[in-house]
């Protein structure tokens, strides 16, 4: 399977759904226009990211959602993963990312893991997803993840041994980090670092599509990168602007990786989880 | 102090393009989502102004940028050459606005006020002028107060810490001067002496009696790295040293704070209000 991917990096108004869905919509046409078939916005590309109490005015039911409905039936017929604030039939919010494609919501990942802690205060407005699948779609079972899920190592893991050729991690990474002898910020470098190896332990494309653009003095770096099995950067965003970045993905690149370098199938998962069975029993203990 | 010894961690240099394309870039973007094109800056002739006019100047065009000048009549004259001198260099329009009058006429009537009501009282007054021409032109007022003076609380409350966007307010005073090395501020202005000019003679250093030097790296190692007040004994700061600067960071802390609200009700402005400032933008 081949196919053009298009990282949107786009910038957000916060709270403002119309302009953002508008903006949505241009991508997706312009993005369209230059081959690609399937476009991946960053974290809550809809609402914004420094959201606080803008969370819940900024929430789509996804039974209902105009936003969302007229993305998936975009002229083109391209396929989109959006970022947005989610309400849960009893009333939860939730950071999640929607694929979108034939005019329907195909599948929801609901951010795992919320940083509460520095300047993220993510649990103090949102709940916590609690699952973690892959989803067919007709380019292949991809694997979808919102920023800080990433930093775990468990979530590519699990979705890599679930057949995820490619994961993509939809972002609103905030830039920091000017000191010292690097000659890119911080945060980007860190973000490279892990991009590379979780590609290359997992033997998958792996995608960040970071956000541009500043919310109440935070600044988002942009900087999204396409990595393949092997580690190598096949594509970069802009630092700072707005970009959108096309690359070519081709999943044969990860049938030959996975020949020369078997990881997934020499992996024991038995054994990762008799350890982690008796870790979480002794856990306790070592306490 | 022993500041020397091998095991003291140092300040890393800053990286002064990095840091001159974010905050270039935040001036140019926070300023146009809020609905304006220009800014003023109150220029004193001192570093940390020169260092935000030059980056509004890159942000937004020389023709977006307007310097105030506002000397007082106790204030050195190399202060206003300086400030002149940065405007021309700039090639900024630029407005002086003597506050004298409006000092005097609230000092004149005031007994025994000391310097630092004094000081108050001038960096109030300017505050005044900058603020009533943001409204007029209209613009947004930047601020120019450094981490190092916001966090040991070296500023006027509703005075000179009183700005709508401030560029600078997370580099220490070390890292403003490499920043104006960077930005090809006259050396004239980075060699003096810092001072709010507040009163004839005074020097910043003089007043806090330690080096920008000497408190950025202790800062550095306390706010940024989380060293323990111990560790920091370890490394070899003085103990006076280390428990001074934490108590002036702690007794300052209403300066970085807004007003206390009581809380009454269910939903209360500041308490669980919590709307962005960028809402909408």
């Amino acid at each position: 399977m081949k196919f053009k991917l298009a990282l949107a990096q786009i910038n957000t108004k916060l709270g403002n759904l119309e302009a953002n869905t508008r903006r949505h919509e241009e991508v997706i046409a312009q993005a369209a226009g230059e081959g690609a078939s399937l476009v991946v916005f960053p974290e809550l590309s809809l609402s914004g990211y420094l959201l606080k109490d803008l969370t819940m005015d900024s929430a789509l039911d996804p039974a209902c959602a105009a936003p969302l409905k007229h993305l998936a039936a975009n002229r083109s017929q391209t396929a989109c993963a959006v970022g947005f604030v989610e309400q849960s039939r009893d009333f939860k919010y939730y950071n999640s990312l929607a694929y979108l494609d034939g005019g329907s919501i195909q599948f929801v990942h609901r951010k795992i893991y919320l940083p509460t802690y520095g300047m993220f205060d993510e649990k103090r407005f949102f709940a916590a997803g609690d699952t973690l699948r892959p989803v067919d779609t007709r380019f292949g079972r991809l694997g979808f993840l919102i920023c800080e899920d990433i930093w775990h190592f468990s979530t590519a893991y699990l979705l890599a041994h679930q057949g995820a050729l490619m994961i993509v991690a939809s972002i609103a990474g905030p830039g920091r980090g000017v000191r010292g002898a690097n000659d890119i910020l911080g945060s980007a470098a860190s973000w490279e670092l892990l991009a590379r190896t979780v590609a290359q332990f997992n033997t998958v494309f792996f995608v960040t599509v970071n956000r541009v653009g500043f919310e109440d003095g935070l600044n988002f770096f942009g900087a999204s990168l396409v990595v393949d099995p092997y580690g190598n950067i096949l594509a970069r965003g802009k630092t700072f602007d707005e970009d959108l970045v096309i690359a070519e993905i081709d999943f044969d690149l990860v049938r030959r990786a996975r020949a020369q370098v078997p990881l997934l199938r020499d992996e024991k998962i038995e054994l990762t989880l008799r350890e982690l069975e008796r870790i979480s029993r002794e856990k306790f203990l070592l306490e | 102090m022993d500041i020397t010894s091998d095991l003291v961690g140092v300040l890393p240099p800053l990286n002064s393009g990095l840091a001159t394309q974010i905050t270039t870039r935040f001036i140019s973007e926070e300023l146009h989502k809020a609905g304006f094109e220009k800014v003023v800056v109150g220029l004193s002739g001192g570093i940390d102004s020169s260092v935000v006019a030059s980056l509004a100047v890159r942000a937004l065009g020389p023709a977006h940028v307007t310097g105030i000048l506002m000397p007082y009549r106790m204030s050195s004259p190399d202060s206003l050459s300086d400030a002149h001198g940065l405007a021309d260099k700039l090639g900024i329009p630029r407005e002086v606005f003597d506050v004298s009058p409006i000092a005097d006429g609230f000092l004149s009537r005031k007994e025994k006020m000391g310097n630092t009501r004094q000081g108050n009282v001038l960096a109030r007054a300017r505050m005044i002028v900058l603020y009533d021409f943001s409204a007029e032109l209209p613009a947004l007022v930047l601020g120019t107060s450094n981490k190092t003076e916001i966090l040991l609380g070296y500023g006027t409350l509703f005075g000179d810490l009183a700005s709508a966007l401030n560029p600078v307010g997370d580099l220490y005073k070390t890292e403003i001067r490499q920043l104006a090395k960077f930005l090809d501020i006259p050396e004239k202005i980075i060699a003096k002496p810092p001072t709010a000019d507040l009163w004839a003679g005074q020097s910043d250093e003089g007043e806090l009696g330690f080096s920008d030097a000497e408190v950025d790296r202790l800062l550095y190692h306390r706010v940024d790295l989380g060293f323990s007040p111990d560790r920091l004994v370890e490394m070899g700061f003085d103990k006076k040293f280390v428990v001074r600067v934490l108590e002036l960071i702690r007794r300052n802390q209403f300066k970085r704070c807004g007003p206390l609200i009581c809380k009454l009700s269910p939903r209360t402005v500041t308490h669980d209000f919590l709307y962005p400032r960028d809402w909408g933008m």
